[in-house]
Parts: C-alpha cells; sequence; structure tokens
C-alpha cells in the first residue's frame, strides 16, 4: 500500500484529501448534488439503485409464476393482500395475469436492469474514472439520461396497478397480440404504458451511449490510447456503438405499432377477425414487426452481455494478478461480435413462416459468432491458468459469469441451427438458454462490478464474507434454476404456459419444475443477504484504502470520495497498458498505468525502454506512443 | 395468530443473523487483522469450486442417463429423425468441449489459488494459442453449420404434388382442421366472410369449396407426405406437433406451411411406448393470450385405409349448413348441391332444401 501512496503524490501532486471529502470546490445544495445531479458518479449510482429496485421486483414477479408452475395446486389466497383480483375465487393466478407477469419480468429484467441497470451504472461510473477524464462530455445530457429513464420507470411501474393489468403479450409484444385490446386485456392501457415508457426509455439510452461514445474518444487523458484503454472501457464503447445503431430501430417499430393501435394504419395487421369482427386492417405483416424487434432484440443480448463482459475482464485479470490473456484479441472479439450481433437478428424467426433461405443464411451467420466468444472463454481460462487468484466476491462472481457463459453459449449452438431449432423453438430449452448466457451472466457480471467497484462509489468496503455467502447461493441456485430447463426443453414443454396439464404429452416432470421454483425461491431470498451488506455497508462498512485490490487502472488514483471532477490537481498521465501484472522484476505485483516507464526500470522490456525518452521530453510525447507488443 | 407467529419467527431468526453478523465484524476489528486484502479463507473457494464441479458433472451426468427415456419424446416422423441426430451430434461435441473447458477452468481456479508470496505467470498473449482456439471452434461449427444447413434446406424445399394437404386454422384458443375431400383442392377463403358459423371464412364462389369439410381432430396417414397449410384468425399461434419434430407459427394475413412425412400410427406409438391411452398432440407453442396453454388438438395417425374411412364419414361444410347455399352464384348452385352431398340427384333436391 505504502509504495503506492508514494507513487501517486509524485505524479499527480494530490493533495491529502481529507479535507475535501464532504465539500468539494463546487457549490450545490441538496437538490443540485444528489437529484438532479450532472456528476458522472452521483448518475451512475442513480441507476444502480434504480436498477436495483427494477431487479427486486423483476425477481419478485418471477417468484409468483414460478409458485405457479411448481406448485399448480397452491392455494394462493395470501397474495390477496398484494395481488388482489389477480387471485381468482379458487386461490389461483389469474392465467391472464400469468402471462402478464412474464411480460414484466422480461421487460424488466432486459431493459431496466440488464440495460440501465448495468450499462447506465458502469458505463457512467467508470469511463470516465478509468480514461482520465473530469466527467462525461456532456453532464447535462447524462443528467437528462437518468431522468427520462427515471419517467420510463414511472410509468411502468404505474401500469402494474391499471385495473386492466400491464402488457401482457410477451416483453417481445408480437402484434397483433398487442395492437389488439380485445385479444388480451394487458393489451389496453397497459401496452400503451409499455409504448410510452419503452419510447422514454430509448430516448435516455440514446443521450447515454451518444454521451458513453463521445467521451470515450475525446476526453481520455494524455498517454491514453485506445490500446491503452481497460477491457471495460472498450466493452462500454463497443455497447453504447450497438445501441445507438439498434435502439432508433425499436424505437421506429414501436411508433408504428403505436399506429397500429390508435390511428387504424396497417403496419403489422391484416386478415383479422376477433371478438366477432371482421377487422378493416388489411395489408399488414406482423413478420415485418419481428424483424424490426429483433434487429434491436438481438444485438440487446449484446448490450446487455459486452459490459458484464468487460467487468467481468477487468475483475479477473486484477484478482489473478495476471495480465488478461490476449489483449488484443479481446477487443477483436468483442468487435467482431459487435458487427455480427447486427446480422444474426432472424433466428429469432426461424419458424416464422419467413423464406426459408434467409434462415439458412441467419443460421450461417448465427453460427460464425460463436467464434470469438468461444475464443473469450479460452482467453478467460488461460489468464486463470498460473495466476494468484484471489476470491475476491467480485472475483468469485466473475468466475461465475465465465461458467454460466459457457453453459449457457453452448445451447446456443443447437439454437442457430435452424433444422434444430424447429423443434426447441419456444420450448424450455431456450428459456435455460437465454436465462443463462444473457441473464445470469450479466447479472453476475453486474454484481461483480458493484463488489470489486463498491469501494469506489461510497468509500467503504462491502462485506467479504457475506459476498462469498450471498456468491455461493446464487451461483448453486441460479444452475438450479435453470439447468433443469433444458431436460423440460428437450421434452419440448413450451414456454408461457400457465399448466401443462392439458396436454398428455407435458404431463412430466412435476418434480422437476417444482425443483426449479423452489431454486428461485432461494436465490431470490439470497439476494437479501446482498441488499443488507450493500445499504449497511454504504454507511457502516470498513472505510476503504485508496487501491484496495491492486489494481492499476486509473480509477483508484483518485481520493477516496472522489469530488465532482475526480482528481484533485491535475489528472494523472497514463503511460502504460493496464494489465501490467506480476509482471517479472517489478517490485510488487501490479504497476498501475500512470507510473512511467522511466520508474521501473527492473521491469521494462526492452521496447519500453525505448518509451522512456518519450516520456521524458514533455507530456505531449506520450499522447503519440503506441503499443503494447508484449 | 398463524401468520403472526411465522412473521415474529422470521423477525427473530433476522435479528439473530445480524447479531452473528456484527459479532464477527466487531471480532474482526478485535484481532485486527487486515493485513493482506487477501482473506484468511481464500483457499476454500477453490476448493468448493471443484467440489461444485465434480458434484454438478455428476448430477449432470446421472439425471441424463438415468432419465433419457423421460426426457426424450419418441420420434415419429421422417424429418425428425434427422433432425435429432443432428441434436445429438451437437450435444456430443458441446459436451465435450463443455466438460473439457468446465475441468480445466476450476482445476485452475483449485490450483492457481492465492500463495503468499507466490507470483503469477506474465503471459499476456500467444499467437499460435490464439488462432488453434480460433481455427478448431471454425472447423467443427462449419461441419455442423453444413450438415444443418442439408437438413434444413430438405424440410423446407417445397412438397411435391401428391402431398396429403391438410390446412390447420388458429384462433383464440382453439384449432379447426380443414379437409379438401374428394376434390384435393382446398377453397378460397376470405377473413371478411368470417362468421359464427362460417368458421372458415369459405368462399363459396369457389367451387372447390363445396365439399371442404370441417374437423375438430386432426387426422392423417402415415407414410406419406402431409402439408400442412396454417393460417390465423386473430393473433399468431404456432403448430407445435412434438413427436413430429413440426413446428411453425400460424400468422393472420401471410398462411404457412410444414410438409413431413410420419413414420408411426397412433396404434404403433401405442405399443412403442406401452401406453395404451398415447395419444399425439398439437399444442400452440406462441403466446396467444389467457388461453394459451389450453390450445390443444388431438392428433390421430393411421394408415391410408382407415384414413380414407375416416374421411369419407365427414360431412361437407356446405351440407352441415345448408343455408349457406344461398351464397353459391346461382350457375354453381347444382353442383355446390352435388359436390358437398346434399343431393345425389340434381333437380330433386333443389326444393327439398328450399322448404
Amino acid at each position: 500500500m505504502a509504495t503506492t501512496d508514494i507513487h501517486i503524490h509524485q505524479n499527480v501532486h494530490q493533495h491529502d484529501d481529507h479535507g475535501h471529502e464532504h465539500d468539494e470546490h463546487h457549490e450545490g445544495n441538496f437538490w443540485t448534488t444528489y437529484i438532479f445531479s450532472q456528476d458522472h458518479k452521483i448518475i451512475a449510482k442513480q441507476f444502480l439503485i434504480t436498477g436495483i429496485f427494477w431487479a427486486l421486483l423483476g425477481g419478485t414477479l418471477s417468484v409468483i409464476f414460478r409458485l405457479q408452475l411448481g406448485f399448480p395446486d397452491m392455494n394462493l389466497d395470501w397474495l390477496k393482500p398484494v395481488l388482489g383480483e389477480w387471485i381468482t375465487a379458487e386461490g389461483k393466478l389469474d392465467p391472464e395475469f400469468y402471462l402478464a407477469l412474464v411480460t414484466m419480468h422480461g421487460t424488466i429484467m432486459v431493459f431496466f436492469v440488464l440495460t440501465a441497470g448495468l450499462s447506465g451504472t458502469f458505463s457512467n461510473f467508470l469511463i470516465p474514472l478509468q480514461i482520465g477524464a473530469r466527467d462525461m462530455a456532456s453532464g447535462f445530457m447524462n443528467m437528462l439520461s437518468y431522468w427520462f429513464f427515471f419517467l420510463s420507470s414511472v410509468l411502468m411501474f404505474i401500469s402494474l396497478f391499471l385495473e386492466t393489468g400491464p402488457a401482457a403479450g410477451g416483453w417481445t409484444i408480437y402484434p397483433p397480440l398487442s395492437a389488439l385490446p380485445q385479444a388480451i386485456k394487458g393489451s389496453g392501457m397497459g401496452m400503451t404504458l409499455w409504448l410510452v415508457a419503452m419510447a422514454f426509455f430509448i430516448v435516455s439510452s440514446l443521450l447515454g451511449s451518444i454521451n458513453y461514445i463521445t467521451t470515450v474518444i475525446n476526453m481520455r487523458t494524455r498517454g491514453m490510447s485506445f490500446t491503452r484503454m481497460p477491457l471495460t472501457i472498450w466493452a462500454f464503447f463497443f455497447t453504447a456503438i450497438i445501441g445507438v445503431l439498434s435502439f432508433p430501430v425499436l424505437f421506429a417499430a414501436a411508433l408504428l405499432l403505436i399506429f397500429d393501435r390508435s390511428f387504424g394504419t396497417s403496419f403489422y395487421l391484416s386478415d383479422i377477425y376477433i371478438g366477432g369482427e371482421a377487422l378493416a386492417h388489411d395489408g399488414g405483416s406482423p413478420v415485418l414487426f419481428q424483424h424490426l424487434f429483433w434487429f434491436l432484440g438481438h444485438p440487446e443480448v449484446y448490450i446487455v452481455l459486452l459490459p458484464a463482459l468487460g467487468l467481468s475482464s477487468e475483475i479477473i485479470a486484477t484478482n489473478s494478478r495476471k495480465p488478461i490473456f490476449g489483449y488484443k484479441a479481446m477487443i477483436g472479439s468483442m468487435l467482431f461480435i459487435a458487427i455480427l450481433s447486427f446480422i444474426v437478428w432472424a433466428h429469432h424467426m426461424f419458424v416464422t413462416g419467413m423464406n426459408p433461405f434467409l434462415g439458412s443464411i441467419f443460421m450461417l451467420l448465427t453460427l460464425i459468432i460463436a467464434v470469438p466468444s468461444a475464443v473469450k472463454i479460452f482467453n478467460y481460462v488461460t489468464t486463470l491458468w498460473k495466476g494468484n487468484i484471489v476470491f475476491t466476491p467480485a472475483m468469485l462472481f466473475s468466475i461465475g459469469l465465465v461458467s454460466f457463459f459457457l453453459t449457457g453459449g453452448i445451447t446456443g449452438i443447437f439454437l442457430g441451427n435452424s433444422a434444430i431449432d424447429i423443434q426447441l423453438h419456444d420450448t424450455y430449452f431456450v428459456v435455460a438458454h437465454f436465462h443463462l448466457v444473457m441473464g445470469s451472466a450479466s447479472f453476475f457480471g453486474m454484481l461483480a462490478g458493484i463488489y470489486h467497484w463498491f469501494p469506489k462509489m461510497f468509500g467503504r468496503m462491502m462485506n467479504e464474507t457475506l459476498g462469498q455467502v450471498h456468491f455461493w447461493l446464487t451461483f448453486v441456485g441460479v444452475y438450479l434454476v435453470f439447468f433443469p430447463m433444458h431436460y423440460i426443453g428437450i421434452a419440448g414443454f413450451p414456454r408461457r404456459y400457465y399448466s401443462w396439464t392439458n396436454f398428455e404429452t407435458f404431463s412430466g416432470f412435476t418434480d422437476l419444475n417444482m425443483l426449479v421454483s423452489i431454486a428461485a425461491i432461494g436465490t431470490l431470498i439470497a439476494q437479501f443477504i446482498f441488499l443488507f451488506n450493500f445499504f449497511y455497508s454504504i454507511w457502516r462498512g470498513r472505510l476503504a484504502p485508496l487501491n484496495p485490490w491492486n489494481s492499476t487502472t486509473l480509477e483508484w488514483t483518485t481520493p477516496r470520495n472522489p469530488g465532482h471532477g475526480n482528481w484533485v490537481g491535475e489528472i494523472p498521465s497514463v503511460y502504460r497498458w493496464p494489465y501490467d501484472y506480476s509482471k517479472p522484476g517489478a517490485k510488487e505485483d501490479f504497476i498501475p498505468q500512470h507510473i512511467p516507464y522511466s520508474e521501473t526500470p527492473e521491469s521494462n522490456l526492452p521496447h519500453e525502454n525505448e518509451l522512456i525518452k518519450l516520456e521524458t521530453s514533455n507530456g505531449e510525447g506520450a499522447i503519440i506512443v503506441e503499443g503494447n507488443k508484449h | 395468530m398463524m401468520s403472526l407467529i411465522i412473521f415474529l419467527g422470521v423477525v427473530l431468526v433476522l435479528v439473530i443473523l445480524f447479531l452473528i453478523f456484527r459479532l464477527s465484524t466487531l471480532v474482526g476489528i478485535a484481532k485486527g487483522k487486515k493485513e493482506s486484502y487477501v482473506g484468511e479463507n481464500n483457499g476454500v473457494h477453490g476448493v468448493l469450486f471443484i467440489v461444485f464441479t465434480v458434484l454438478g458433472l455428476a448430477a449432470f451426468f446421472w439425471y441424463s442417463y438415468t432419465y433419457f427415456d423421460v426426457y426424450t419424446l419418441p420420434i415419429a416422423s421422417e424429418h425428425g429423425k434427422r433432425t435429432d441426430s443432428l441434436f445429438w451430434i451437437t450435444m456430443a461435441v458441446t459436451v465435450v468441449a463443455f466438460v473439457i473447458i468446465s475441468i480445466v477452468m476450476f482445476v485452475f481456479i483449485y490450483q492457481y489459488r492465492y500463495k503468499e508470496g507466490r507470483k503469477a505467470k506474465f503471459f499476456p498473449d500467444n499467437h499460435y494459442l490464439e488462432l488453434t482456439w480460433t481455427i478448431i471452434p471454425a472447423i467443427v461449427l462449419a461441419v455442423l453449420i453444413f450438415t444443418g444447413l442439408r437438413t434444413w434446406n430438405d424440410i423446407t424445399s417445397p412438397a411435391s404434388k401428391e402431398a396429403e394437404v391438410i390446412e390447420v386454422i388458429a384462433q383464440q384458443f382453439a384449432w379447426t382442421a380443414r379437409y379438401p375431400a374428394k376434390d384435393k383442392e382446398l377453397g378460397k377463403v376470405n377473413y371478411k366472410l368470417i362468421d359464427a358459423v362460417n368458421e372458415f371464412g369459405l368462399d363459396l364462389s369457389d367451387k372447390n369449396s363445396f365439399d371442404d369439410f370441417k374437423s375438430l381432430e386432426l387426422h392423417f396417414p402415415v407414410d406419406e407426405e402431409i402439408l400442412l397449410k396454417i393460417r390465423a384468425k386473430d393473433v399468431l399461434h404456432s403448430v407445435f406437433l412434438p413427436h413430429f419434430r413440426v413446428k411453425m407459427d400460424a400468422v393472420p394475413g401471410m398462411p404457412t406451411q410444414f410438409k413431413f412425412k410420419a413414420t408411426k400410427t397412433t396404434e404403433e406409438m401405442r405399443t412403442e411406448t406401452g401406453n395404451p391411452n398415447f395419444n399425439y398432440e398439437l399444442a400452440c407453442t406462441e403466446i396467444c393470450g389467457k388461453g394459451h396453454f389450453s390450445m390443444r388438438m388431438p392428433v390421430v395417425v393411421e394408415d391410408r385405409e382407415s384414413y380414407d374411412r375416416w374421411k369419407a364419414s365427414q360431412e361437407a361444410w356446405l351440407k352441415q349448413n345448408p343455408d349457406y347455399l344461398k351464397n353459391v352464384p346461382a350457375q354453381l348452385k347444382e353442383a355446390a348441391m352435388i359436390k358437398a352431398g346434399l343431393q345425389k340427384d340434381p333437380g330433386a333436391g333443389v326444393a327439398a332444401v328450399k322448404e
């Protein structure tokens, strides 16, 4: 610890930060500091807290419908105080409300937790801190981004309390079901609120993404070339680009759906006879909506996943005390995944009646995406090899992420194959697949990120033991929830079924379904350990050292509670890549990015000694320095 | 009262847990540990990962082996054999990869857990390694893709002219089948003609529609190519015949189809599964509203002979609903009556119906 401090003082001319802890140089009352703040760190925390709220709600909804699936005979009267009329007179969950639960669980988890909660928190928090910027390119836009998200959250939350219920046509809101209130109650006001909320959500996401991209391109500190950026930043950067390119398409899809619903157009509707009358809509195509939806929907998977992979890359390298293996290959595979993510969308649509030739093309492209994903897994495993692994809660969750990414990714090879997908499409096999590879993996990435950067966010440490207990319960719980679903899926059980008793073919597996439900309840309960740890540690946790994980990146050179502007005094310059862990010859097992090569002659590689000249001439030289050829 | 006791019990447990937590924190402070940022119990997690791997893989293989017959559905179609073999080939390849990678990863995690004084190996990259594990998955995937493509193309190729055409119509929340009967041509339909009785929206100006009949059970012959024409009246639905590995969405405004060949009759399947009550079923697999989970249609597969017998026993829709004769253009009325089986002898029957 001591040596690190000395470096910090030498390079940053850092003042003693104790005097500045609570009143920074800028003016501000409670409202401008904590509510309408333009400080990226506060905004990140706002996203985080809102995300945690949604995660809890989304998880609770899933447990309610798991009660129905695992214990179909259970009397749910005790839920009446909360759910009211949605519990029928027989003490059962209303089948339509079941669909609403499924829909809202999906919407909340995909968009409000794993997009806004994950990207919103960590892109905001880490981009300026890790690239050495005082704040985002536009603090005001950043603030708007959160408040649009907040508005969207409020609308979505209100929709839960409508008498006709929230949207219930599945999170993919395929029309005509989502367009016709006579088809399902949730397609009335609930769907309207869903669409309006999502429109605001998209605005929020775009404001955020544009800001992230601009900040990464323009505001890196001296010496922070693209090839010296931590993988987290690369991941957020790609995520933001994907978001900017794909969310507008969802906006268009939603807008056309609003037209169809309210203004009598026929973009998605044709030849419909419902409720005793033939509708006037003619010439539309429901499949068009699916194309537009999945043009966002598939990149969305990577919007959710890439930040998690970025966070875990950083955490695994730090806690293995090793450079991430294949830094450039990791960037390359993320780039490749980002590009491919735009041209695989129709693998969600193999059996929608789409031209089978398109199916072949999309199958080809889809399976190609497995290659960069495999490269990432191999690189993680090699990073662990001959490391010196510290099992901090963040590291445990990152390991969990890799495990889920592997288990869930592998089933993607089945589903991406259109011939095999015929049978598996819309069965529990799909549910198992995406909950592991996208849901749980990203969720673990988010938790890992919280555990790892909590000291920087709140200046205090979370309790390690509680974090580890939380990990084991959640890790085992998630596997118990989703692994059995593979079997249920292979047996053909369709998704979004309220019960299977109407079918002889799907009459089995009451035992597995019960196991899944019990595990889901247990996993949800385990999250309260986290909640306790999180909120308790904000106020009562152990004071965090400046660099608790002996990490190399810039955020750990800031004061314990960085104020608006992040660094007191000059922003540190960057002289090396972010993964100089356990470098041969070095005194410590890490050399932070802001330590010049001239200070570490004992560990420099030959080409790094060359760079010393550039460092000493003047600081400007460092900007043009490229290259980390190890 | 009971719930109050439960509530108090939960509160008590929480308070105890909190006290334990506080106590351990205070003891930690008193001990003055935290010299190193590496926890004392760091190694435990390495061991736990090994335990997890062993137990997890054991459970996986045990369940997969023991309950194989429970989670696999018998196959009853020709293309189903191919897609299932693709499925199991992919399974073999991926399980091998999964097991190897999992074991290697968790062994590394155990083996290289933190030890004081050890320094990790500085190993930032190795082009040969990276090339290897880019190329090997690429080759394996290429093989899987091409076998998959061939199967997919065969399954989705056009049906032959002789295929037995049957239409399946989806609506909230039921399936109906329409058979072309003797003329082997389905009559035209128009959704604007749909009403409470004319569920199909049968266009009676088309002579092919006269003998079409409706069925609430799906019957089809074994060992013959079947072409399912699929249509939806209100929202999206999806035809799923699990034993035949058939799935295709029903889309309002866009008729879809799926061709396949059944290989086992219902009777044969009863013998094979040893379940005398076995029945094939058709399920809906696209969320369609409240009754999604109850959209079941019984399916009967039989040999040609009994299939023909069954067909012959069905009455044309027009025969069941003679009122609709008024929608038949005047010049076709006679043909309609004959085709629908309303009257054998033209001329004599018209008056009878009009009564």
